[in-house]
């Protein structure tokens, strides 16, 4: 089986240029002033980067803030995961990165452009060409085939048919789910939705894959199943941005941040704990 | 090792090379591979509580091997620690002493080792998960040796994740 066709491509996303079809980067809050050029010196690897994110909701004269200046940085092929309480903003963060709602206030920048200006539209340009999603509970499109919801993100990014199925065939044999391209998702397991998802999420080779508690609603095997994948996608390149509550999940991550009450209360690298050659009779000593 | 020894004679009697072998056999990579001497040393002190009784047998081309054999008195101590139920875990008590007391005696911010604990846990965390991806899937206990390691350390995860909605 090829790995080929997890491999972050750096000729897509990379350029800056997006071919046009997304608009200039806005400055969300000094409405119409010119494209900013990203000048910070870690721009350069900086694939995403916020600065004083806020998120309020408010409703029937309750306000909520659910991000309260977040912070943070990603560079290209960094594998990151979020974890926090709930209510700490995790799921927010995500989707106001990936443009599914708008911040408040703050800047989001991705690939040394400015984004959280966007309209709606150019969001959803912009998540076509450079963000893939997946969610807990799969959001496959239940009247269509696996193949079809496949298919559907290249057909919109402008792939022709055969591109499209093209695509869609490595991925689903990649994914180990090539003989369910005809079934419609329903009659599938869990775990093979969420794999349909995946190979959604990745059909337009992303630059940068968001992933809300992936497994969040697996059972163990098919838990293991889909970290295999995502621990694949990102050795061959992909960056990953993924919210977890499970520190197994996490723990596959390079780098894990600790979102508390909308803020970044840690971040840091994981650094494996050194062993001794005992190999899993050690496990004995570490018990509380 | 006394426990091990005394529930491994109670299904024959054995000497000490048999024993390690038992040993190994039964628990896979789940229990550390025993020292010879320290099966000895156990074995003796097992014979002096009078849990064990042994004699030399007779073999013909190498010296004679000492055979040992569980007593009544063994199979009660054995009974009994079957029958008795096992300490439960308990929670980290060094790390729980140090959050509750460290702001107390002005020596570190409660978030800062709640931080520190938490990086701790995730990175015995991706070991255990190393382990668990590299164990040989045939060998049962090891395999449940590390899950329950992981479910332990899951739950260290989340009481840690208490304490930082209580105390901060």
């Amino acid at each position: 089986m090829s790995r080929r066709y997890l491999r972050y491509r750096p000729g897509k996303g990379a350029q800056g240029g997006t071919g046009g079809r997304v608009a200039p980067p806005c400055a969300g809050g000094s409405g119409g002033s010119p494209p900013q050029a990203d000048t910070s010196p870690r721009a350069s690897t900086a694939l995403l980067r916020t600065r004083g994110l806020v998120k309020v909701y408010r409703a029937d004269g309750v306000t909520v803030e659910a991000l309260r200046g977040v912070d943070l940085e990603l560079a290209i092929g960094e594998f990151v995961a979020i974890m926090g309480p709930s209510g700490s903003g995790k799921s927010t963060l995500l989707h106001v990165l990936g443009g599914l709602e708008p911040a408040t206030s703050g800047e989001i920048w991705q690939r040394g452009q400015r984004v959280d200006g966007l309209s709606t539209a150019d969001w959803a340009v912009l998540r076509r060409r450079h963000v893939g999603f997946v969610f807990q509970f799969f959001n496959l499109l239940s009247n269509m085939t696996v193949a079809d919801n496949v298919e559907l993100p290249a057909l919109l990014a402008g792939a022709t048919p055969r591109q499209a199925r093209k695509r869609r065939e490595e991925l689903l044999a990649e994914l180990g789910i090539a003989d369910k391209a005809g079934v419609a998702p329903a009659r599938l397991s869990g775990g093979e939705q969420q794999r349909v998802a995946l190979a959604r999420a990745l059909a337009n080779e992303p630059g940068l894959l968001l992933a809300d508690e992936p497994t969040g609603n697996l059972d163990s095997s098919n838990t293991r199943d889909v970290l295999r994948l995502l621990r694949r996608a990102h050795a061959g390149g992909q960056t990953i941005l993924m919210v977890t509550h499970d520190a197994r999940v996490a723990s596959l991550a390079d780098r894990v941040i600790n979102l508390f009450d909308g803020m970044v209360a840690d971040d840091a690298k994981i650094m494996p704990i050194p062993r001794s050659a005992n190999g899993v009779a050690d496990v004995l000593e570490l018990r509380g | 090792m006394r426990q091990p020894l005394l529930a491994l004679l109670a299904k024959e009697p054995a000497h000490g090379y048999e024993l390690k072998l038992a040993l190994e056999q039964t628990f896979g990579q789940a229990y550390p591979s025993p020292n010879i001497g320290q099966i000895y040393v156990t074995l003796k002190r097992l014979e002096q509580d009078g849990l064990v009784r042994s004699q030399d047998v007779e073999q013909t081309t190498r010296p004679n091997k000492r055979v040992y054999e569980l007593t009544p008195a063994g199979r009660e101590a054995l009974r009994s620690w079957a029958d008795e139920p096992s300490e439960g875990p308990r929670v980290r008590d060094d790390f729980f002493i140090k959050l509750i007391l460290a702001p107390m005696a002005g020596l570190a911010d409660q978030m800062e080792l709640m931080n520190r604990q938490r990086r701790h846990y995730l990175g015995i965390m991706r070991n255990l998960s190393q382990l668990q991806a590299d164990s040989d899937p045939a060998d049962t206990p090891a395999r449940l040796l590390i899950e329950g390691a992981i479910l332990h350390l899951q739950a260290d995860l989340d009481w840690l994740e208490r304490c930082q909605e209580e105390l901060v």
